[in-house]
């Protein structure tokens, strides 16, 4: 039997990616012999806090085996290139509860004594961005204070606007009728409006009541 | 007369200046927050993107600059009641816009005060901004309500 050589394996540190999205997780291998026909590839997986490692992926003499009933079925795809040392796997349709390691192991016989090398995946959340709900609260906020604001003025030039009309519609009776009147109120300033408006509310009502 | 003046004038000077300390440190302890829980979990710094994450502290963050706001426009309204209200009248609308100042900042450090332990791991003090929110609050509150009290005499 051939003597058997320590094999190098490589695979990322970390990945990091979005709820949803892909990820390719790639591992190679260095070793000072050919690429053997007999050459594997294993990817075995950890969960975030779990201490059981299962098996998702395992290449062997020429044929690629995926997971076809843990977490993963149906989410792998080999896209390696074994001949090329390339054992990556990609992961389709990411979810929160893949976070995990994801250990590649390499054997290119007879250099079967390697380390296998772990890859730690992180899945996020699709975050908002930063400040769009800090700017929409404030916005909104403000947005209403602008808008008691004008609703206010509106309300008080209405106001103003009817008394200029019915002090029109007064000046132009007390022509007609007894000499003492008051001009047309000018529109210009609302507390003297507002004056004015309680003083003809209160004329009124004096008429009213003789 | 004047050293009245003056005592209304400091409270809302103080309360102002703690909510803008109080906003402005605490935009680093929403990085602190984030950065600490990541640590914890990895050796490595975090993504970009993960500072935005959480909604909480973006609501937080827009109640804390609201009350900034609110207290301002309620110093300035003061200033303009002061020389346009008639004699024996009430600062009505200064004390409202400095209450209102006040509640978003209670909003704010309630808000902060029960999310923040889910994001926190292990032991974390609050920090002193989240203090000083919390002696904002009532400092605002007690110069609302005198404007609201106060009556206006020549």
């Amino acid at each position: 039997p051939e003597q058997s050589q320590a094999i190098v394996i490589y695979t990322g540190w970390e990945r990091h990616a979005l709820v949803g999205s892909d990820v390719r997780l790639s591992c190679s291998f260095f070793s000072w012999r050919w690429t053997s026909e007999d050459v594997s590839f294993s990817w075995t997986y950890r969960p975030d806090g779990s201490r059981d490692t299962i098996s998702i992926f395992h290449y062997t003499r020429g044929v690629p085996y995926l997971d076809n009933k843990g977490p993963f079925k149906d989410r792998l795809e080999f896209v390696g290139n074994p001949g090329r040392r390339d054992g990556s796997i990609l992961i389709k349709n990411l979810d929160l509860s893949d976070n995990g390691t994801f250990t590649c192991d390499a054997k290119n016989p007879p250099d079967i004594v390697g380390r296998p090398s772990s890859v730690r995946l992180l899945v996020f959340e699709n975050p908002i961005q930063a400040g769009v709900i800090t700017g929409a609260i404030i916005g909104v906020v403000l947005g209403l204070l602008v808008l008691i604001v004008v609703i206010y003025y509106l309300m008080r030039f209405l106001v103003a606007r009817r008394v200029f009309s019915l002090s029109v519609k007064h000046g132009k009776k007390k022509k007609e009728g007894s000499q003492q009147r008051q001009g047309p109120v000018p529109p210009a300033d609302p507390s003297k409006v507002k004056a004015a408006t309680s003083e003809k509310k209160k004329q009124e009502s004096r008429k009213d009541k003789k | 007369m004047l050293l009245l003046l003056l005592g209304i004038i400091f409270l809302h000077l103080a309360a102002l200046v703690l909510l803008f300390v109080s906003t402005i440190v605490s935009s680093n302890i929403y990085y602190t927050l984030t950065h600490h829980h990541y640590r914890s979990v990895t050796d490595s710094p975090p993504p970009l993107f993960f500072f935005s994450l959480a909604e909480w502290i973006q609501a937080v963050q827009a109640v804390m600059i609201l009350s900034i706001i609110f207290s301002c426009l309620s110093l300035f309204l003061f200033f303009c009641q002061l020389f346009t209200l008639q004699k024996g009248g009430r600062f009505f609308l200064t004390g409202t816009f400095q209450i209102l100042a006040s509640l978003f900042v209670m909003s704010g450090a309630i808000i902060y005060t029960v999310m923040s332990p889910e994001w926190v791991l292990g032991t974390y003090s609050f920090g002193y901004s989240y203090i000083l929110a919390w002696v904002a609050f009532p400092l605002a509150l007690i110069s609302g309500l005198i404007y609201v009290i106060l009556r206006k005499r020549e």
